[in-house]
């Protein structure tokens, strides 16, 4: 059975059990589904026939287990750490966007594994929704907009890869076309690589408490997985990879807000996975996968402890907190830990982890590769590990004395801290998973250690000589949301001149029509949308007008009879959200 | 009932001076082991005596100092957007 499913059906019922139940019911799901995954064995099954197409719900190797591990994991500490949470959208969504997360993963073909990135979105966007302020309603909206546009060049790029190989399994991209290159947009999105990347950062942070902990772990990761999967060693993704590190960097060096702070992190920390899927050796692709399944663990970890931080006090700009130390000594602890597994120091599980992609550039001889990769370390340590709990814990102590956050909280960040501890003493349990096989690897020779403990130190040097120049100020940075932001005011205020004077006069004329645009509406809007996304590229691959024609006339007519997948599974969903959303 | 006193450890001047010998020291030490320690230079470069601290350094230096320089142009209110 797929995973996917526990989590998936299990949804279904968490409106209809009370009290504390709840609660234990949505801890057990994760840990049947590792359970299940643990039992797996390598093939493929659970084929459906679906309009002339073979889907495969289930297919099983290491590359899709080790990611079905770690989101089983990530999921069971998280659903801890929510303990004290009684909302049902909340529980809902996480287990819907959690369960189709492990649906992408398991999906052995292009159509159903695009089934599961539409619940994603979906069900992810009502994470952040349901932190009910006016900010986290503008992020919210504007986060699907981001991933609709996302989902689209993903399904345009689908349709023409089928359209051209006849073939919808999901394996390494070799051709480089229109249609690989739409996939691999789409899936670019969702790893938040620059310049769309402006949604992660403008919406975790808006999330609520345990929605930022939930979404930190899937959205990029199920992205990470795809990529390694579909385009090991496209070079792009190296340079792709090495301007998210260095980016998320210098902007989370900017950013005030400590989940801003955070989600800038997770660019950075993706950008080093996506370089090691770019490099496309057994060595980085497994690297690419181990930090993946260590990032999952300690950056959940890290936002946690912010998550308490702003559940106990209400407060999430550094320029509102520090001096916490004296009484979330715990939180701290766990912060901290997490803070040094980001930062790859030895003995943490970012150090076993994030060495075999440095390595991996390495051995390909690729310098400056390599060099991004030891500048981007040490400049993690400057923003996610020391700037997030320096500020926070410590800094100007600003009165605040809100206590340690509540047990199960703790609970779940010990349980994540141990994990970061583990894995970087004792790594083997995670490179006995790792997907490809490879020669023995250990990050700790002495000069590694070493040279490690010394890139690191001297930049904690740097961070506390350079102090004064660090100090936060009551802003935020403009990033390339901007363009949907401010850019879409401007435009519409341009539109709303200029088009409401001629809409006037043709008004009475057109009004008439209303009945006829409407119903053309409901029956081509879909594939209208689908249009406007595929005919700039039809054009730019210069195909004929006939041919065009030819194809559109296809799209319509598929669409009129519900032939595409778009929509179908995603109606129900937002159905069932919204109703828990509203009544919930 | 007396209140029990807050641990305050890191805002004594005394100790903030003691962390700062402390981080200074380290930051020190750790430029001993490359006299001794044979690293498998890939590159050359980074066979260099102290390659790895002076990385450290200079990268997150020239990272503060852009992302400062950075800052001015792109970093506005916080209500710029409502």
């Amino acid at each position: 059975m797929p995973p996917a499913v526990i989590l998936l059906v299990g949804a279904l019922f968490v409106p209809f059990i009370k009290g504390k139940a709840k609660n234990w019911f949505v801890i057990l799901l994760p840990v049947l589904a590792f359970y299940l995954i643990t039992q797996l064995e390598a093939g493929s099954s659970w084929h459906v026939h679906f309009f002339g197409f073979d889907l495969t719900f289930l297919r099983v190797d290491k590359l899709s287990k080790i990611f079905g591990y770690i989101f089983t994991i990530n999921a069971f500490a998280a659903f801890i750490y929510a303990f004290y949470l009684k909302d049902n959208t909340q529980h809902v969504a996480a287990l819907l966007y959690i369960g189709s997360a492990l649906g992408v993963v398991f999906s052995g073909d292009l159509i159903a594994l695009y089934f599961f990135w539409e619940i994603m979105a979906v069900a992810s966007t009502f994470l952040i929704l349901t932190r009910k302020t006016k900010k986290s309603l503008g992020a919210g909206y504007r986060y699907i907009l981001v991933h609709v546009f996302g989902g689209l060049c993903f399904l345009a790029g689908i349709v023409f890869y089928i359209n051209s190989t006849g073939s919808i399994e999901f394996t390494a991209m070799t051709d480089r076309n229109i249609a690989t290159y739409l996939i691999l947009i789409g899936m670019l999105v969702n790893a938040a690589a620059p310049p769309l990347s402006a949604w992660l950062p403008d919406a975790y942070p808006e999330a609520t408490v345990t929605g930022g902990v939930i979404l930190s772990a899937y959205t990029t990761k199920t992205a990470v997985y795809t990529l390694i999967r579909g385009f090991p060693g496209w070079e792009v993704l190296i340079v792709i990879g090495c301007i998210m590190t260095l980016y998320g960097i210098i902007y989370a060096l900017m950013e005030n807000d400590m989940r801003r702070i955070l989600a800038y992190s997770i660019i950075n920390q993706v950008g080093f996975m996506i370089t090691g899927v770019g490099i496309g050796t057994a060595m980085s692709l497994n690297g690419a996968a181990a930090h993946a399944f260590a990032h999952i663990i300690y950056k959940a970890l890290l936002w946690m402890s912010a998550g308490s931080v702003l559940y106990m006090t209400g407060k999430s700009k550094c320029t509102d907190l520090g001096g916490l130390y004296k009484t979330m000594p715990l939180t701290l602890i766990f912060g901290g830990i997490g803070a040094l597994a980001i930062s790859a120091f030895p003995l943490t599980s970012g150090f076993t982890s994030k060495s075999l992609i440095i390595d991996g550039s390495m051995h390909q001889h690729l310098f400056w590769v390599w060099l991004i990769l030891e500048i981007a370390s040490a400049g993690v340590f400057l923003h996610a590990g020391i700037k997030f709990p320096y500020f926070v814990f410590f800094a100007k102590d600003k009165g605040l004395r809100p206590g340690e956050t509540n047990k199960s909280m703790l609970i779940a960040m010990g349980f994540m801290s141990f994990l970061c501890i583990f894995l970087g003493v004792y790594p083997k349990p995670l490179y006995d998973i790792l997907p490809y096989p490879m020669e023995h690897f250990s990050a700790y020779s002495a000069s590694h250690v070493v040279s490690q403990l010394q890139l690191l130190m001297l930049s904690a040097l740097v961070f506390f000589l350079f102090l004064k120049l660090l100090k936060r100020t009551e802003t935020i940075s403009i990033d390339t949301d901007w363009f949907y932001r401010k850019g879409g005011k401007i435009f519409y205020r341009v539109m709303d001149v200029s088009l409401n004077s001629i809409n006037a006069i043709t008004d009475k004329i057109f009004i008439k029509q209303l009945t006829g645009a409407l119903i053309s509406f409901a029956k081509d809007g879909p594939a209208n949308l689908f249009m406007m996304v595929a005919y700039p590229f039809w054009l730019i691959s210069g195909r004929k007008a006939d041919q065009i024609a030819l194809k559109k006339a296809k799209i319509y007519k598929n669409v009129k009879i519900s032939a595409m997948p778009v929509g179908i599974v995603a109606v129900p969903v937002i159905l069932y959200l919204t109703l828990l959303f509203l009544f919930g | 009932m007396k209140q029990k006193k807050e641990f305050d450890f890191f805002d004594k001047p005394k100790n903030r001076k003691l962390l700062w010998i402390l981080l200074y020291a380290v930051c020190g030490l750790l430029f001993i082991p490359d006299f001794f320690i044979h690293r498998e230079a890939h590159f050359g470069i980074d066979g260099i005596w102290g390659f790895y601290p002076i990385l450290g350094f200079v990268a997150c230096t020239v990272l503060i100092l852009f992302s400062k320089l950075v800052g001015m142009v792109l970093k506005v209110k916080e209500n710029y957007y409502d």
